[in-house]
């Protein structure tokens, strides 16, 4: 304690001592711009809390179904599970500004008509497939840890194979995958600020425009602040999650 | 007497391992048989083949007097009259014992939650689990678990039953409990496969008595023939084994 104390005294002294500290506070923490741009950016960042709530919600059940799609067995699944490999492939493997620039401006310029054409709407579609591609490899790694006799259990009682999934194997593996999950989502609650780049006023286009009329940085602080006030609980949560399911685990006497 | 269960050369590999390499065997209804010999003689892949859990290479099974080895099978059909307790238990960890016995009931028989709790209490109450229902499986001593298995599989009301040595992962001092509930069902009539190592047990209880070793049937018979007089080698040195062991 006594150390990490005097570490942040060295670094903040180092900070403020420096040659160029003026200017960078005047640039970066001007406390009027950061009271005068803070409604502003906090109402925009309304709209980022909106896409991860919707994208949330609906990434927990598509990851789900990518994740059972990839776990069917028999060769009458074949093209399912190869679905399911090609999906994850793709939507990991691209980067998340590049798809939502793709969709975001791509098929609305399709002028298909019943397609929306909103920005906000195809933004938080690609980080919808983006997040259901990682969330989906999280929920395949719960299955997986599930052990092999517990399915053989649910069988063997007569259950059929989506029961056995839907009441034994699944629950366990949920439970498991919460915290790499929750990791996930705070990825996706950060990622919210790419879709900015649609021209949609979420919270980092919105700091852009105060900081293009102020020639001030502090607009971004204030993003950043606001990021930090959901995502640190978040994590706070995640950590505590994974500290309680291992001494679970310990009790139980589980060696895994 | 009909037949419960009747195997035919049954064949079954894993890769390249031949574990099973040409099975028969047939029980009468009400008939408790028991598999001895070593482990990896096939004892629990026989049983799981019967239930199909693992699928065979050859020959066939009838159950009841329904082969159920063909194609078009309908295998859930055929399982839910076929109980099996696994050696490590295998009961639900997210589930409360209650729930663990009422799942089958109600998702693969359809019976409606309400009469499938009381019917599921009736059993755990015959089998001194009353108090336990409403706890989670790691809350139970290994005896308790086995038995909440074995409520388990009865609550499908099943012809048959099959255990697979499901007192070998329980302490010495638990075991007793177990093999208790096992000789009450044997006495209820419950027809039943026994694969176990504990001798003394299967003596007492067993119609007839199968030895297996390296995936064949080498003797069968009555169990005082096989354990007094055994009539191959292999048999007489397994039992030595036993008996040097302390376990019979």
């Amino acid at each position: 304690m006594t150390s990490t104390v005097a570490f942040v005294a060295i670094v903040v002294t180092l900070v403020v001592t420096s040659a160029g500290w003026p200017e960078v506070k005047a640039a970066f923490f001007n406390g009027e711009i950061f009271r005068s741009s803070f409604g502003e950016i906090a109402s925009a960042f309304l709209i980022n809390v909106k896409i991860f709530c919707i994208a949330e919600a609906i990434v927990l059940f598509t990851a789900l179904g990518v994740a059972v799609l990839r776990g069917l067995t028999g060769p009458v699944f074949f093209p399912l599970r190869l679905l399911s490999v090609v999906y994850v492939d793709f939507f990991r493997g691209i980067p998340t500004v590049l798809l939502i620039y793709l969709l975001g401006f791509g098929v609305p310029a399709l002028q298909l008509s019943g397609v929306p054409t909103s920005e906000l709407f195809w933004g938080t579609t690609a980080l919808v497939l983006v997040y259901t591609a990682y969330v989906s490899e999280v929920y395949r790694a719960g299955i997986e840890s599930v052990h092999p006799s517990q399915n053989a259990a649910a069988r063997s009682l007569g259950l059929t194979h989506a029961q056995a999934l839907r009441h034994v194997v699944v629950p366990q593996a949920v439970r498991r995958v919460i915290p790499p999950l929750l990791n996930d989502f705070i990825g996706l609650q950060k990622d919210t600020a790419l879709v900015g780049v649609l021209g949609v006023v979420e919270a980092f286009k919105q700091t852009q425009i105060d900081q293009a009329s102020t020639f001030n940085f502090t607009p971004g602080v204030v993003a950043a602040v606001l990021f930090l006030l959901i995502t640190i609980p978040l994590t706070r949560l995640t950590d505590y999650l994974i500290a309680r399911e291992r001494k679970r685990r310990q009790a139980a006497g589980v060696t895994v | 007497m009909s037949e419960a269960l009747v195997v035919e050369g049954l064949h079954k590999s894993f890769g390249q391992t031949e574990v099973l390499r040409g099975i028969d065997l047939a029980v009468a209804e009400h008939e408790v048989v028991c598999l001895i010999g070593a482990s990896g003689s096939g004892k629990s892949t026989l049983l799981r083949c019967i239930n199909l859990l693992e699928p065979i290479d050859a020959g066939r099974i009838v159950v009841g007097g329904e082969e159920v080895t063909t194609n078009g099978v309908d295998v859930n059909r055929v399982r839910r009259g076929i109980g099996i307790v696994f050696q490590s238990f295998n009961l639900f960890p997210h589930m409360t014992v209650l729930r663990n016995v009422t799942l089958g009931p109600r998702k693969a028989l359809g019976i409606p939650g309400a009469r499938a709790e009381r019917e599921a209490i009736e059993l755990l109450d015959r089998f001194g689990l009353a108090d336990k229902r409403d706890e989670y499986p790691d809350r139970l001593s290994g005896g308790q678990q086995q038995r909440a298995a074995i409520v388990r599989a009865l609550a499908m009301k099943p012809d048959l039953m099959l255990l697979d040595e499901v007192t070998s992962a329980l302490d010495p001092e638990l075991v007793a409990e177990v093999l208790e509930v096992i000789r009450e069902l044997a006495e209820g009539g419950m027809t039943m496969v026994i694969a176990t190592h504990e001798m003394s047990f299967a003596r007492d209880i067993a119609n007839r008595v199968y030895f297996l070793d390296g995936g064949v049937i080498l003797e069968q018979g009555d169990p005082e023939q096989i354990f007094s007089a055994p009539r191959e080698e292999r048999t007489r040195q397994f039992l030595q084994r036993i008996i040097d062991a302390g376990r019979l």
